[in-house]
Formats: structure tokens, C-alpha cells, sequence
């Protein structure tokens, strides 16, 4: 098989797609988070605030959401169609909250009745949390493995199908996680009375996530063996899981000490790390035919052509830094601790 | 009702939804482009006045067609998985490039765009406003070819068999320029220039009559109305090349336009009519061998008819595929004459002195809209039964493991909150035309002196 650098073209693809979604995790994740809280807020001041925190720049991330989809399907059409055929409900609802938290955003400071903006805060804050929460849960589902047949269809029935202990576990860890990741984003995005309370918010989110993720880490190597088989095959992946243990670790260390960028930067970390256990998980597979197990997808079998993904290699090679660095602009023009008084379009 | 035909409704409402959106944009981005560019240039407040009310409505468009196009990337994966499986290779490659070379630009400088205004260099903010409309007209090349190679693949060989069959690339460029692709593609980009302009030119005709933002509104109104002027008549050029291309490589779904049953004849051409497909004949005003002429320039030479296919082979709603068809292209004709007469009237020194006429202007930004729907509808209805023409059938291309219910359960969510949005796009759109651009300033000469009256008053 064709190879470049000594790894072939479905393991580099393999990589990509992955590391699109890791960017998608952590950018739009904060967003996320951000929206998450956006209920606890009291004011309407902090309340719009907040919305301006992410306001100029919540689009550009889901980008990531476009292009990691475009890329999945590119590289993996297999795969594609079977994941996403099989988790029908959880994508559908997926695609409804996206388009409630994207709406509530653009439209909650275009009129000033106070039921408008109260109908946009609970659409927006409950979109942000079932999409953390979904994300988690489709995670789950493939972690778990589902029935597939020869044909690689899934063969499980039903619209409730999705929701399995594990996978709700999954998805709640998610939904801390980047509570956690939100709050302190906003932190460095506001300031005065607000950024105390957020602070408050922060040590919560943080508990939360690290007692979600306990439990969902013991249920995982207590019920699922698959997942455990493959850490007594793969030494490296104690080392993976020693760097997650210790990234999570220095979150509260550094938000003690109010550095909020660092600990931003580390559960941007603790994120990519997480997702990186689960590559090493599933490598070569991409979703684990349970129980006929040579029904599984791998990267093999669910590969577009060698020559397409040459092709997009080829697309990503140029676009990419291209894409990086037009977020890098945005962001740039936006930095800094948000201002009300700053008048938008 | 089965997962088929529940499948295809839902694929069709929601990209047909999308599509009220996407046009809008891309045409309201062209002329942003143009009042931001004459405002840098002449440093006259009214461009800018203009740019910055222009911007807000785009604001409108571009969200509601942001949160609806992320649907039909996943519908693909959820609801036509075997297809997803069957193309992949270059489709998927298709909507991966539109992600990373179009949205990726398009969103970011949107940023800027939006809430930019006070934050970066003027040249900077029109910089972003260039990358925003740059960056629609790039999404529609990709997601375009990718359906132009569904009408007419090329560049592609089938490797395995059966349910694991797919079609995989040859060759890149020829995928890339099939036979439809530059047709269409132009054909899309005039279709959304012209979904744009004839908004504009409507909201600037409301206020003219309104007597509010008077000059104002007489500058861009006379702006945009040539270049919807010229858009429309290219539009004609790039349909026509169309119907050409179809004619050679989709000729059942010409047939079917035109209503040409007999397997090999010469044809009419219908200006409108009605078919009755169980007796195979058109009632209608026709051209005799009109169709043959467009074709050919003969009128005798004949034209593929419905009956050489096998009745399995042939696109089933005929008549919908007709009337479709004539419509868009009745639509396009009746935005030359009107945009050609307003041309006129402009030379005369009338343009804004008929009542009449600004009211049709008014209501004339459905029409575009329609033509754009219809078109789609003719392009998909007459590829049926395929999803890849000659390859692949629709009824194959399903999510084997989705059930009905699940997919009846989607379409009414979508059908509710798409009715939301549509409401709340057009309440918002109304308000934001309601209050105007908004400036302190009205350009109005005979309102100087009001004006005056108002800052003394102060
Ligand atoms: C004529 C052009 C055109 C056509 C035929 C379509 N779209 Fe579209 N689409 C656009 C033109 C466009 C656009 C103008 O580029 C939008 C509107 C707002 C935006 O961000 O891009 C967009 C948005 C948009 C987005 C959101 C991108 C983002 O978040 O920035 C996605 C994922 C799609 N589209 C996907 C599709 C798919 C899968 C289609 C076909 C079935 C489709 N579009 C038809
Ligand atoms: C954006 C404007 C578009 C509109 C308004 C539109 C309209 C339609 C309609 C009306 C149908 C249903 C046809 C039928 O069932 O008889 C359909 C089906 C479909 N179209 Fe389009 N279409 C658009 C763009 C696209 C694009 C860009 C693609 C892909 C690149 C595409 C791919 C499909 C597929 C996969 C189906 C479902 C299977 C089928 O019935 O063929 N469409 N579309
Ligand atoms: C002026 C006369 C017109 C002619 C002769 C014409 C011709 C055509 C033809 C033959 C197709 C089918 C192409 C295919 O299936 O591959 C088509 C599609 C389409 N038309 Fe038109 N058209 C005209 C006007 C318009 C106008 C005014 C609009 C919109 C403002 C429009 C928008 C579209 C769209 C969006 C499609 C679907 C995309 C495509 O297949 O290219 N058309 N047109």
C-alpha cells in the first residue's frame, strides 16, 4: 500500500479527521460551555455580555463542524453512512438544537420585549447543553460498538436506541467538560462583578467534571472489556492516559492561582488528550461490529480511493493554514475583555 | 408511507428551504461589495449609509442559510446512506473543499464584517466584505459540481458490486468539469445575483413610494437596476446553454420539460400548456418545431421523446416537470422586459415617476425566488428515478437501517421549526426595512430644511 512517511494514506487520514474534530471540540466546546451557564446569569447585563464573548466568533468554529463532516465523509464514506444512518434520532436533534443556538444568538438583541430575550436565553442555553451533551453521547455509542451486518448496516432497531448507560455517561462527562472549558473562557472575556461569579461557576464546573469523569472512566472498565483489552495490548496508552490524569490535575491548580489562560490552554489539552485515548482506542477500527466482530468498519474498509485522498490531501495540505489563519485574524480583531457600549451591526 | 418517499420529501423541504436563503446572500453580498467599495472611494456618507443598512439584512439571510445548510450535509449520511457510501469519494470531496476553501473564508471574515465596523481599517472591513461574497461564491462552485456530477458523471470508474458497489475518481478535473458543471453553475450564480438585486430594487421601490429616504433610495435603486438589468439577460444565455446540455445528456428530462412524447420527432416548443400523461398530449400555445429549432436551428430535425425509455427510465411527474420549467423560464423572461423598460424609462428621465411600475418593482422580489425553486425542482424532479444519473436509483439509495417512523418523527420537527423560522425571518426582515436605514442623516434635499428645523428644535 501507497504510504507517506512510512504511514499510509487511511491512517494519515484517519489522523486528519481526527484532529478537525479535536479543533471542533475545543473551540466550538467553549461556546458550548459559555452557553451552558448562560441560565445561571441573573442580569441582562451579564447575560449579554456573555453573548458578545463568543458573538464574533462562535460561527468560525462551527466551521470546524462543516469541514470535519465534509472530510469524514470524503475519506470514510462508509463509515459515514453507517454511523450516521444508525444514530438517526441523537444526529436529527443534533441539527435541530444547532440551529436553535445558532437563531438565538442572531436574534436575541434584534427587538427589546423582555419575553423575546428571556425565549432566546432558555433556547440558546438549553440548545448549547443538549448539544454538549449529544456529541458526548454519539461518542459513547462509538466507543460501545453497535450490531452491524456484513454489508456494514447497522441492524439495531428503534428510536431509542442511542441512549445507553454508557453513552449517557459519556455525554454528561462531555457537558462538563466544557462547562468547564466555557467558564473560564469567559473569564477572560469579562471582567468586574461577572468575572467573580464566574470564578464561582468555574469551581463547580470543576467538580462536576471530575466526579462525572470518574465514574464514567470506572463504568467503562468495569462493563465494557473491549476498551480494556486494548490497554493491556497498547503500553503507550498509559502514558496517554498519565498526561490526561495530570493535564485535568493542573486545571484547578492554575485556576487557583487565576491563570486563566493556562488553564484555558489545558483544558483545550485535557480535550485533544481525551480524544486522542479514544483514537488509540479504536485504531484501526472505526466503529466495532458488536457482537459479529468482522463486521467491523476499520479504516481499511471504510476508506474512500487512495487517489482521492491524495486529492484532499492535497485540498487540506493548502487550505489549512489557510483556515488557521484566517481564525487566527478573527480572533485576533476580537481579543480582549468584551465592552457593551461597542455597538455590533 | 414509506422511509423512500418520506426520505424524499424531507431532503427536498429542507434543502428547498436552505435555497430561499443562499441566493439572497449571495446577491445582497454582491451589491454590499459595490456601495462599500464607491463609499471608500468617494468618502460619501450615503455609500456608506447604504452598505451599513445592506448589512443588516444580510445579517438576517446569512444566519437563517447558515443553520439550514448544515442539515443536508448530515441528511446525506442519516437518510441516504447507501448513496453517501456509493459517492463518498467525490462528493464527499466535493463538500469537504467547500468547507475548507469557502465557509472556512466566508464565516471568518463575517466576524469582521458584522462587528467590525469600529474596529479594523476601513480598507480592512472591505477586505471582509469582499471574502464574505467571494467566499458564497465559492461555496455554490463546490456544492454545485458535486451535483452537476450527480446529473452527469464523469471522471469516475465503479469498483465492487452489489450493495458494496461505488463509484470512485479517475480523474479529478474531469469530475470537476462534467458535462453540466460550467452551465449550471453560472445559471446558479445569475439566479442568486438576481434573487438579490430584485430585493433591493423592491425595498428601495417601497420607499421611494413611501416618500421616505427618497434620494437615497433613487442612487442604489438606479445602481442595482443595472446590474439586475444585466443579469437577467445573461441568465437567458446560461439557461439556454443549459437546456442545450441537457438535451445531449439527459434526454429524458428534456423530453419531459418540453413534454415530447413520441420516441424520435421533431418538437414544439410550448410558451405554456398543460400534459396529460396518461394520453400523451400537450394542450397548450405552442411554436410548432420550435423546440428543434432552439436545439438545432431546424425545424424539422428531430428530438428524443419520453417513449424511447423504458417506462422504468423516465421521470414520473411530468406534468409538475413542465410547469416547473415554464414558469422559471416565463419568470426570466418577464425580469428582461421589466428591467430593460425601467432601463428605458431612466433614459426618458420616468423612472420614478410611475407609481405602477415601482409597485411592480415591489412585488417582483418573489418572482426570482420562484424561479430559483422551480429550477431546482425541474433539474431533481427530471433527474428522477435516478440519483445518479444512469447509475444509481433513488429507491437504492436509502439508509437501509432508518425506519419510517423515525423519518416521519424528523420531517414534522423540521416542518415545525422550519415554520418558526420562516415567521421570524420575515417578521425581522419587515422591521429592519420598516426602520430604514436608520440614519441621523436623510438625504432627501426637500427635507433640508425640516432637518434644520430639527437640530434647532433641539
Ligand atoms: C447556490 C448555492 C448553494 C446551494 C445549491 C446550496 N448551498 Fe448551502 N450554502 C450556500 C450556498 C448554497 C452559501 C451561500 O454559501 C451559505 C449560506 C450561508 C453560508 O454560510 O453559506 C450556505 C450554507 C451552507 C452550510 C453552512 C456553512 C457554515 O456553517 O458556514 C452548509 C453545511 C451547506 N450550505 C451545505 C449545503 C448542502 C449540503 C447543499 C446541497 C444539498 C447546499 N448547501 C446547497
Ligand atoms: C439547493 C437547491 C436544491 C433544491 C431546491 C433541490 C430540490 C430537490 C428536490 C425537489 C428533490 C426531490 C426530487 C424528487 O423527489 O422528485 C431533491 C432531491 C435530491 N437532491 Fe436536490 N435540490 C437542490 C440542490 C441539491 C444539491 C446541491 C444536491 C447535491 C449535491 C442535491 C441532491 C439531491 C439528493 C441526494 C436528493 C434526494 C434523492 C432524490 O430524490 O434524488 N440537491 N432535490
Ligand atoms: C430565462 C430563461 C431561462 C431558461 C431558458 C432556463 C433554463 C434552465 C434549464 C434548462 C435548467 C435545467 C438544467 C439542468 O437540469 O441541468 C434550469 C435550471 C435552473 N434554473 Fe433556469 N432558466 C431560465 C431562467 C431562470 C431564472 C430567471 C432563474 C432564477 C432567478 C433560474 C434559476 C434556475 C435554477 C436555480 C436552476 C437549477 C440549477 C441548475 O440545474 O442549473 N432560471 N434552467
Amino acid at each position: 500500500m501507497d504510504t507517506l512517511l512510512g504511514i499510509d494514506y487511511p491512517t494519515w487520514w484517519f489522523l486528519i479527521v481526527g484532529g478537525l474534530f479535536s479543533g471542533y471540540a475545543i473551540l466550538d466546546g467553549f461556546d458550548f460551555g459559555a452557553g451552558a451557564w448562560h441560565m445561571f446569569f441573573r442580569k441582562n447585563t451579564s447575560r449579554e455580555t456573555a453573548l458578545k464573548a463568543i458573538d464574533p466568533t462562535w460561527h468560525c468554529n462551527e466551521v470546524w463542524l462543516v469541514i470535519g463532516g465534509g472530510t469524514l465523509f470524503a475519506g470514510f464514506p462508509v463509515f459515514y453512512g453507517t454511523l450516521f444512518s444508525a444514530m438517526y434520532t441523537p444526529f436529527i436533534l443534533f441539527l435541530l438544537f444547532i440551529i436553535f443556538r445558532g437563531i438565538s444568538i442572531k436574534f436575541r438583541n434584534m427587538e427589546d420585549m423582555l419575553w423575546w430575550r428571556r425565549m432566546w436565553d432558555w433556547s440558546y442555553s438549553i440548545s448549547s447543553i443538549m448539544l454538549a451533551f449529544l456529541l458526548g453521547v454519539v461518542l459513547g455509542n462509538i466507543l460501545n460498538g453497535m450490531p452491524l451486518d456484513n454489508n456494514y448496516e447497522y441492524v439495531g432497531r428503534g428510536f431509542f436506541d442511542f441512549l445507553n448507560p454508557f453513552s449517557i455517561l459519556v455525554g454528561v462527562t462531555s457537558l462538563a467538560l466544557f462547562m468547564m472549558h466555557g467558564a473560564i473562557y469567559l473569564l477572560l472575556k469579562t471582567e468586574g462583578k461577572l468575572y467573580d461569579r464566574i470564578q464561582g461557576f468555574l469551581r463547580k464546573g470543576m467538580a462536576f467534571f471530575i466526579i462525572s469523569y470518574i465514574v464514567t472512566t470506572a463504568y467503562g472498565l468495569i462493563y465494557l472489556d473491549h476498551l480494556l483489552v486494548v490497554f493491556e495490548e497498547n503500553k503507550v496508552l498509559f502514558i496517554v492516559a498519565l498526561l490526561v490524569f495530570l493535564s485535568i490535575a493542573n486545571v484547578p491548580r492554575l485556576a487557583s492561582k487565576k491563570q486563566y489562560g493556562w488553564a484555558f490552554i489545558f483544558t483545550s489539552i485535557t480535550i485533544a488528550l481525551l480524544l486522542v485515548v479514544v483514537a488509540f482506542e479504536l485504531y484501526p477500527r472505526l466503529l466495532l461490529s458488536n457482537p459479529e466482530i468482522q463486521n467491523s468498519i476499520t479504516i481499511y474498509n471504510a476508506a474512500a480511493s487512495i487517489k482521492t485522498l491524495k486529492i484532499m490531501m492535497g485540498f487540506v495540505a493548502v487550505g489549512g493554514p489557510l483556515v488557521l489563519l484566517y481564525s487566527y485574524f478573527v480572533y485576533r480583531t476580537f481579543w480582549g475583555k468584551v465592552k457593551l457600549d461597542q455597538q455590533g451591526y | 408511507m414509506d422511509v423512500e418517499i418520506l426520505s424524499r420529501i424531507q431532503f427536498a423541504f429542507t434543502v428547498a428551504f436552505h435555497y430561499i436563503y443562499p441566493p439572497l446572500s449571495i446577491g445582497i453580498g454582491l451589491i454590499m461589495v459595490v456601495f462599500e467599495s464607491m463609499y471608500l472611494r468617494s468618502k460619501k456618507k450615503k455609500y456608506e449609509v447604504l452598505a451599513k443598512f445592506w448589512t443588516k439584512i444580510f445579517a438576517i439571510t446569512f444566519g437563517v442559510g447558515v443553520v439550514t445548510g448544515i442539515v443536508m450535509e448530515f441528511e446525506f449520511g442519516t437518510n441516504w446512506a447507501t448513496y453517501s457510501r456509493y459517492v463518498g469519494d467525490i462528493f464527499g470531496s466535493a463538500l469537504a473543499a467547500e468547507g475548507i476553501f469557502a465557509f472556512a473564508l466566508e464565516s471568518s471574515a463575517l466576524g469582521v464584517l458584522l462587528f467590525g465596523w469600529n474596529r479594523v481599517k476601513p480598507w480592512v472591513h472591505l477586505v471582509a466584505t469582499w471574502a464574505v461574497f467571494l467566499g458564497s461564491m465559492f461555496s455554490v462552485v463546490w456544492i454545485v459540481v458535486a451535483n452537476s456530477w450527480q446529473q452527469t458523471p464523469a471522471g469516475y470508474h465503479i469498483v465492487g458490486e452489489g450493495m458494496q458497489a461505488r463509484a470512485e475518481i479517475v480523474d479529478f478535473w474531469a469530475m470537476v468539469f462534467n458535462p453540466s458543471s460550467v452551465d449550471r453553475l453560472t445559471h446558479v450564480w445569475l439566479g442568486a445575483f438576481l434573487a438579490g438585486t430584485f430585493l433591493i430594487l423592491s425595498v428601495h421601490a417601497y420607499y421611494i413610494l413611501k416618500g421616505r429616504y427618497v434620494v437615497l433610495s433613487k442612487k442604489a435603486f438606479k445602481i442595482t437596476l443595472v446590474v439586475a438589468a444585466i443579469c437577467s439577460l445573461a441568465q437567458l444565455f446560461t439557461g439556454h446553454q443549459s437546456a442545450e446540455g441537457v438535451s445531449e445528456n439527459q434526454p429524458a428530462k428534456l423530453a419531459a420539460m418540453e413534454g415530447h412524447f413520441e420516441a424520435s420527432a421533431p418538437a414544439d416548443l410550448y410558451l405554456f400548456g398543460w400534459v396529460d400523461k396518461e394520453n400523451q398530449k400537450v394542450t397548450g400555445l405552442k411554436l410548432t418545431g420550435g423546440l428543434s429549432f432552439m436545439l438545432y436551428q431546424d425545424l424539422d430535425e428531430e428530438v428524443t421523446g419520453l417513449n424511447t425509455f423504458p417506462e422504468e427510465d423516465r421521470p414520473s411527474q411530468i406534468n409538475a416537470i413542465f410547469q416547473f420549467y415554464h414558469i422559471m423560464v416565463a419568470i426570466g423572461m418577464f425580469l428582461i422586459a421589466l428591467s430593460l423598460f425601467a432601463l428605458w424609462q431612466w433614459k426618458r428621465g420616468k423612472l420614478f415617476e410611475k407609481k405602477w411600475l415601482l409597485w411592480t418593482f415591489v412585488f417582483t422580489a418573489l418572482l426570482p425566488q420562484i424561479a430559483n425553486q422551480f429550477g431546482w425542482f425541474t433539474a431533481e424532479m427530471g433527474r428522477q428515478p435516478w440519483v445518479v444519473y444512469g447509475l444509481l436509483r433513488t429507491s437504492d439509495a436509502l439508509s437501509k437501517s432508518v425506519q419510517a417512523n423515525q423519518v416521519l418523527f424528523s420531517l414534522i420537527l423540521f416542518f415545525i421549526v422550519y415554520l418558526v423560522l420562516f415567521l421570524l425571518f420575515v417578521y425581522l426582515m419587515n422591521k429592519k426595512i420598516q426602520n430604514g436605514p436608520n440614519s441621523d442623516i436623510d438625504f432627501d434635499d426637500g427635507s433640508l430644511n425640516k432637518q434644520i428645523a430639527k437640530v434647532v428644535s433641539k
